[in-house]
């Protein structure tokens, strides 16, 4: 197969811990049979600085917790024709949500002056502010699948990702467990 | 209650059941699957997480199978896409009305909400979570409350009540504001009722009720001891089942 | 003085009682009744009655009886002061206000008659009396009035002269159904606990724990007749075979509570309570029990446990308390209002009552009106009068002229019905079929300046801070409507949160355990009916048409 019959992949990382990342990489050798489908055109593991236009499917990790992650996914959203909600982080905002109790201040507090020693400072400018609350994607744009699991597991995200290049919607409904 | 048979159909099967006996449990005995989470053998029943609804030819509204008796020649529906779509909204007007967040749970992989949402299908939530500030009490000495992951399903007040008869659990306050408490609103630990058997602890359908020094995911429950409890207690009371 | 002995024998003794404060019977030539329920009570009517006894013993007027009464009616207009031998009423009389004072005098010692004329007022049009009959005509604390207006006959007929079989069957006749939301046939519900077999006694309960926001039509009838209800109960409980019977009242009313323990204590001694009741081997004994004011508690099986002691919570049913009621035994429960029907049914038979109203629907209907209307307050009409001529000839239209838009009935899980419905007539049936129903018997009037998004809201609002939380989809179904709503009055709602607000309201409504629940999607659906397009300017142009809600707007 040529790389114009490829499905054009991106995935991005939001708030979240990685791990759905890594539970993609553990699909092994299996990764060969995507490879023949996909053309992954963007996210962490390709080196892409711009995400780019036209893309077929994305796959999110994380929660939407910063002005940047909304930034960020208006974006992929506007650039993408099937956006998969990936992880419970990005499903349901996860371990990130566990903030939105307590409103971002404390658990700023929390972490930058109460926990620190040496030079305690809240962080501003250099990193994204947060939003006030940490909320799922789907709070904020469209998605077409959900994929709970934390991680999900890496025959579900093969799963998913064949069942999607070859144009069928996947079905994750009594496979897929929070948690 | 006397003993006399009742035949029904329950999905296309014909059943038996004893006069009084409710639908739920009969379709339990039969192998039918119905939902439910404040429903559990051996406890009385309270009606309240309206998995267990299902319908029954004739009537326009559904009944909730565990407070609802057979009768000769009911017909039930325990599963339609009506039924599923309610069912599917219940869970999420659990998982969004406290904290649940099953990977740091304990109760994780071992949880009756967390597995009914695979079941039932539910991938995500349209509603927004209401995220109450939660207490946890981790006063007594070998058991933790953690009312983030309660549902209010009550199965510890009616375990410690019906069977070990202690009566320490009951419930304060009302709609979301409703909260499990111990001892008239003592801490856990000052409770002077708690004889510490962990009945709630084991008949708890999630994360909320835990031992002590249990991890994420290690909070397993030695749940069919329940129907055994009560069988032996009422043996030795001598009240009929 | 009457002595318990002869108060005890049935007719004559009976109807002694001790001399009127100011002036014996007799020689009685006007009386000022001056209003003490709550509604005027709240405006100083007491001061009202104090400056009044006063002048009139100043002005040496020993033919008038300066008297105190209940509920007149016209709440709005308090305090108010009904002189009815001369057919006037006295509105917004001040206790400190010396010119009207004076001229009520003038009135009463024979002068030009001030006031208004009673009959004139539209007000007092279309009613139809009989729960409200002595209201507002006798003293609530004194049994004496309450004999002189012909109380307990019903019960003394009652248990003189009728089998129990007698009795229900006229309450059958009657067509009475229950006034306390649910129109349920009262003859039948009486029937079924008659039929009820217990060896330990049966209970008569009287539900009077009105929680629907702006309701007062029980707590006007227990402070204006206590008399009438307790009447009603004991005759239920000779019916249906009980000995024992409860009221369950609100904290919030005590002025009621009062009324009625001192109504209970003398109806005692009089002997229509207690053992012997008008000489007769029928023994009742009424208790009252105040109940902390959970809206929820005025549901049946949530206030039976908590008359037991337990928390106020409903329980499925079956069984209904008609077979498993106070401490398992089978218990009758109604509504005060529906008690207050039984003396009339009873006396003047039960045809006659179901000569007023309409088809299913009959008898009289009391209703707390308020709202945008001009007169609020107290009315009680025959069933199948219509919506206008309530809210136009009793009420006397909208305040300030404005442009009517809703009417309310029905409560939290009531539904607000437009202007096209405004002839249709107000009985079970109709209301049923327009998507409200009767309810207790509020009825709020709003005009053009209301926004029925903003009302869903108000009731989704109530509905939540009072579900009990036992049932889920109640508890966190409500919460998650409201913040539906919210969000829509605020200009940030979608259409899919419209067709997420429709299908939970429809989970809600049909998974509840109890009447809240399952009411409490009724403003929903109601206003979704008449006004969608509301809902839809709020959505899509993110205005609101009424211009009461303050609209935020923006993306999120
Ligand atoms: C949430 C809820 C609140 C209720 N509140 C009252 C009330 O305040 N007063 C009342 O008479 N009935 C109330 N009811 C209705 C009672 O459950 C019951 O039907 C009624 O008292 C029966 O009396 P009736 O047949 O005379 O109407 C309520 C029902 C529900 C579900
Ligand atoms: S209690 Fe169950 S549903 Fe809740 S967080 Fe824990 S595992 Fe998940
Ligand atoms: S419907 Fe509401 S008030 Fe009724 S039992 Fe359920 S939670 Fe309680």
């Amino acid at each position: 197969m040529t790389a114009e019959h490829k499905a054009r992949v991106a995935t991005t990382w939001l708030d979240g811990c990685s791990g759905c990342h890594m539970s993609l990489l553990d699909m092994d050798e299996r990764l060969l049979e995507v490879a023949e489908r996909v053309e992954l055109v963007y996210g962490c593991l390709v080196d892409a600085k711009e995400f780019p236009e036209d893309v077929d499917v994305t796959l999110v990790e994380g929660a939407v917790s910063s002005e940047e992650d909304l930034r960020k996914i208006r974006e992929v959203r506007a650039r993408t024709r099937v956006l998969v909600s990936l992880g419970d982080c990005a499903v349901t905002a996860n371990v990130p949500g566990m903030r939105n109790p307590f409103g971002p201040g404390p658990v700023l507090e929390r972490a930058y002056l109460e926990n620190v020693t040496l030079n305690a400072q809240i962080p501003h400018g250099a990193v994204p502010a947060l939003l006030a609350e940490s909320l799922p994607v789907h709070a904020y744009v469209p998605v077409d699948v959900f994929v709970p699991g934390c991680p999900p597991s890496a025959d579900l995200i093969f799963s998913v990702i064949m069942d999607l290049v070859e144009g069928r919607l996947p079905q994750v409904q009594g496979t897929a467990r929070f948690g | 209650m006397s003993d006399e048979v009742r035949t029904l159909v329950i999905d296309g099967r014909d059943v038996a059941g004893a006069s009084g006996q409710s639908i739920l449990s009969v379709a339990e005995e039969s192998g039918v699957f119905i939902p439910a989470l404040c429903h559990l053998a051996g406890l009385s029943e309270v009606g309240s997480c309206r998995l267990c609804m299902v319908e029954v030819e004739g009537t326009a509204r559904l009944v909730a199978s565990c407070v609802t008796a057979v009768e000769e020649g009911m017909k039930v529906t325990t599963t339609s896409e009506r039924l599923l779509a309610y069912r599917r909204r219940a869970i999420e007007l659990l998982f969004m009305e406290r904290n649940h967040v099953c990977s740091v749970c304990v109760a994780d992989n071992h949880c009756e909400l967390q597995e009914l949402a695979k079941t039932l299908g539910v991938t995500h939530f349209e509603l927004p979570p209401l995220h109450p500030a939660c207490d946890v009490d981790a006063t007594h000495e070998r058991f933790v409350l953690d009312h983030n992951r309660c549902i209010l399903c009550a199965r510890c007040v009616r375990v410690c009540d019906e069977i070990e008869g202690a009566h320490t659990w009951d419930i304060r306050g009302r709609g979301t504001g409703a909260r499990l408490i111990s001892d008239l609103g003592k801490p856990w630990g000052e409770s002077t009722t708690c004889t510490s058997c962990g009945k709630c602890v084991q008949v708890c359908p999630t994360g909320a009720l835990y031992e002590k020094g249990r991890s994420v995911a290690e909070g397993k429950r030695h749940r069919p001891y329940v129907p055994f409890l009560v069988a032996t207690n009422a043996l030795g009371t001598g009240r009929q089942l | 003085m009457s002595t318990i002995e002869d108060a005890r024998a049935p007719g004559e003794g009976a109807r002694r009682r001790p001399p009127e404060p100011l002036v014996p019977e007799g020689e009685r030539r006007v009386s000022a009744n001056v209003c003490q329920a709550a509604g005027c009570l709240s405006m100083q009517s007491d001061l009202v009655l104090g400056a009044l006894r006063d002048r009139v013993e100043a002005a040496g007027l020993s033919d008038v009886a300066v008297r105190r009464v209940g509920c007149l009616g016209l709440c709005a207009a308090g305090p108010l002061v009904e002189v009815p031998e001369l057919g006037r009423l006295f509105d917004h009389v001040q206790p400190d206000d010396g010119a009207a004072l004076d001229s009520l005098v003038t009135t009463l010692s024979g002068g030009e008659p001030g006031g208004q004329a009673m009959a004139k007022e539209p007000f007092f049009s279309h009613q139809v009396k009989v729960v409200l009959e002595r209201c507002g005509q006798v003293d609530p604390e004194r049994v004496e009035d309450y004999l002189d207006a012909g109380g307990y006959e019903a019960l003394t007929k009652t248990v003189t002269t009728m089998s129990p079989e007698e009795v229900i069957a006229e309450v059958v006749r009657s067509g009475l159904r229950g006034r306390g939301g649910a129109g349920y046939p009262t003859g039948l519900k009486w029937t079924t606990v008659a039929k009820a077999t217990s060896h330990d006694g049966k209970f008569v309960v009287c539900n009077a724990d009105e929680g629907d926001p702006g309701a007062f039509m029980d707590r006007s009838v227990l402070e204006s007749c206590p008399q009438q209800v307790l009447e009603g109960m004991a005759i239920a409980g000779y019916a249906v075979g009980a000995q024992h019977g409860y009221v369950y009242v609100r904290a919030e009313y005590p002025l009621a509570v009062k009324r009625l323990n001192s109504a209970i204590r003398q109806a005692e001694r009089s002997g229509f309570l207690g053992k012997q009741i008008a000489g007769t081997d029928f023994e009742f004994h009424v208790e009252v029990r105040i109940g902390a004011g959970a809206f929820v508690c005025g549901e049946e099986t949530a206030l039976l446990a908590s008359i037991q002691g337990g928390r106020g919570t409903p329980r499925p049913r079956p069984p209904y308390p008609a077979a498993s009621g106070l401490w398992g035994r089978p218990t009758l429960i109604n509504n005060v209002e529906t008690y207050a029907n039984v003396p009339p049914v009873v006396m003047r038979g039960g045809e006659w009552y179901g000569s007023i109203g309409t088809g299913k629907s009959k008898g009289t209907k009391v209703f707390a009106l308020a709202g945008a209307v001009v007169n609020t307050g107290l009315i009680e009409v025959p069933m199948g009068l219509s919506l206008r001529q309530i809210v136009f000839d009793i009420g006397g239209g909208l305040v300030g002229g404005k442009k009517f838009k809703a009417v309310q009935t029905g409560g939290p899980s009531g539904g607000c019905l437009p202007e096209e419905l405004l002839d249709m007539p107000i009985d079970y049936e109709s209301l049923a079929q327009a998507g409200s129903h009767m309810g207790s018997g509020g009825m709020i009037v709003m005009d053009e300046s209301t926004c029925m998004v903003d009302v869903a809201k108000y009731f989704m609002d109530f509905c939540r801070e009072e579900s009990c939380g036992k049932c889920l989809p109640c508890r966190a179904g409500t919460v998650q409507m409201y913040g539906l709503l919210d969000k829509i009055t605020r200009g940030r709602g979608t259409r899919h949160d419209l067709d997420t607000l429709q299908s939970l309201a429809e989970m809600v409504r049909t998974t509840s355990l109890c009447g809240l629940g399952q009411g409490a999607p009724n403003p929903v659906f109601s206003t979704l009916r008449y006004f969608r397009d509301e809902y839809l300017a709020h959505i899509d142009d993110h205005t609101c048409p009424a211009g009461a809600c303050r609209l935020d707007g923006g993306e999120r």
